[in-house]
């Protein structure tokens, strides 16, 4: 049988933020170190951003395209300390304050585990009401509320998590589903409804934005670090299916990839695959957020006396499609991998998943025009003791390119600052390793900025205790010259 | 710095240089190796 192999492109690409300083207290660092001292608390709320303040925040303006993230390069650090212009929309996505945030856990909650309290339902319905991707239907899922007295009680019980904003005002309350089942605590169920969450509002984005048929989508794979699942099958369950029901994508299926921060970029390369075997026509990949990783780093802010900076929740989601002659290519002849036979070493790790590839292809160091590693914001990371994490990966890449002779040693840093860029992602996990540099990426190989863009990420498969190992996967994507490109069987 | 005979412990990061390459310097230098370990501090 002869069939030909479609070319994969990337559609597009959304983002969403939603600044939820109330839950910071909820991530896994600070609920551990609260429950030992109750006034780590009371530190913290007094380091919490104003909205305005996380809207302005150089970083994560880059991150839902206000700007390019080198224009951070030229900025004096703290950058939190610039007054930026504000603005909720970015071409890339948007930021959304905390008080929708928990009406949306609201709407995407089916087994009325979220309560708010009255009050509140009504003053988020009537901000709701005004988000072009919210419906009727959606605000119809808010509910009456309950009365306050109510909510208090309900807190009482151990069981149950006080839901409330930045300035301490109870608003609601997140209940367990099963009192003996520690996979559906409270605790963990409102991460996994924050990942939901999360991630319908970035699939919707880019769905209404990008003026896509959510019933044309066929499939989605969610990406994310989230474990869904009761005590029977502890995180083997499937978060994309329901982020397909919230985003009106009724004709899909999907499944979870799970790889660690790798884990989007697994994704992206099934995606590829699936649409060049013409298994399916489009893929969505989606990846929602990681609420553990707030206020991860609190001491070290705390310390330095600076903004708690994790204050943030962060989405993605991308479209995987045939060739139109217009989206960026995939090339799937050229995924990196880092092999189980590899080593550990970063050397071992960056030949397999940045020389190996270009080697294949032919190309140089020099002709990736900007590599997309790990993003985490240097401000979240170095105040902690935990370092300038895309530095130390550039300094890599382009080591291996001295070692290649390709360049010279001196000329590390120049090569670097041109194919490297800040740190300017959210500390959220999967979402922070080379995926926020996607929708840049996508901009730049449509209009000619850039000729090529490698993606490369790591996971960290250790934390799971299975293996001493690490992963590492990467991508390449190149401007596509108009017309299709066919390859037969 | 001697570290024949020396019980070692090997704190790798993910993003550095990992736990498995710290334990195998210390060992080839005759070092003890007691554990070794990776993290990841993002």
């Amino acid at each position: 049988m002869t069939q030909t192999l479609e070319q994969p492109v990337i559609r597009g690409v959304r983002f969403f933020l939603a600044h939820t300083p109330g839950l910071v207290r909820y991530g896994s660092k600070p609920s551990r170190d609260i429950a030992r001292d109750a006034t780590i608390a009371t530190a913290i709320s007094t380091h919490l951003r104003s909205y305005e303040a996380a809207m302005a925040y150089p970083p994560n303006r880059a991150f839902l395209g206000h700007c390019a993230p080198d224009t951070l390069t030229a900025m004096a650090q703290p950058w939190f300390a610039h007054a930026a212009p504000a603005s909720r929309w970015g071409a890339h996505g948007e930021i959304m304050p905390e008080e929708e945030f928990y009406g949306l856990l609201k709407i995407c909650d089916a087994f009325e585990l979220v309560r708010l309290e009255a009050g509140f339902v009504e003053e988020v319905r009537a901000a709701l009401a005004l988000h072009p991707l919210l419906t009727t239907a959606d605000l119809a899922r808010l509910g009456p509320g309950m009365p306050e007295a109510d909510i208090v009680a309900q807190c009482r019980k151990g069981d149950t998590l006080p839901l409330a904003l930045r300035d301490g005002r109870l608003i609601g309350s997140m209940q367990s589903a099963h009192e003996e089942d520690a996979s559906l605590g409270a605790d963990v169920l409102l991460e996994n409804l924050a990942c939901k969450a999360s991630a319908v509002m970035a699939l919707r984005t880019l769905l209404a934005q990008e003026q896509l048929d959510p019933l044309a989508i066929p499939y989605v794979l969610n990406s994310g670090e989230e474990a869904v699942g009761d005590r029977y099958q502890r995180g083997g369950g499937n978060l994309a299916k329901a982020i397909a029901e919230m985003t009106g994508c009724a004709a899909a299926t999907g499944v979870d990839i799970k790889g660690f921060c790798c884990g989007p970029v697994h994704a992206l390369a099934l995606a590829g695959g699936l649409v060049s075997a013409r298994v399916f026509s489009q893929v969505a990949v989606v990846g929602g957020c990681a609420l553990s990783k707030l206020g991860m780093k609190y001491r070290g802010h705390l310390q330095h006396d600076q903004p708690v900076l994790e204050d943030v929740l962060a989405a993605v989601a991308i479209l995987v499609g045939a060739d139109d002659g217009v989206s960026p290519r995939l090339r799937l002849d050229a995924l990196g991998r880092h092999t189980v036979a590899a080593g550990s070493s970063q050397k071992a790790i960056f030949e397999q998943i940045v020389s190996q590839p270009l080697t294949q292809l032919g190309l140089r160091f020099g002709d990736v025009d900007k590599y997309a590693t790990e993003l985490h914001n240097p401000e979240v990371t170095e105040p902690a003791g935990s370092g300038n994490v895309p530095q130390l990966n550039y300094r890599v890449i382009a080591g291996l390119a001295a070692l290649h002779k390709e360049i010279t040693p001196a000329q590390v840093p120049a090569f670097v600052a041109t194919h490297g860029m800040p740190g300017f992602s959210p500390t959220q996990g999967h979402i922070a390793s080379a995926i926020p540099f996607l929708g840049h990426a996508v901009d730049g190989l449509r209009n000619g900025t850039f000729q090529r863009v490698m993606f490369l990420a790591k996971g960290s498969l250790f934390l799971g205790r299975m293996t001493q190992m690490a992963d590492g996967m990467s991508l390449l994507l190149e401007r596509n010259a108009a017309g299709t490109h066919e390859e037969t069987l | 710095m001697q570290l024949q005979g020396k019980k070692i412990i090997a704190l790798g990061e993910r993003d550095g240089v990992q736990g498995s390459a710290l334990a195998a310097c210390a060992r080839s230098a005759g070092a003890d190796v007691v554990l070794e370990t990776t993290y990841c501090f993002v």
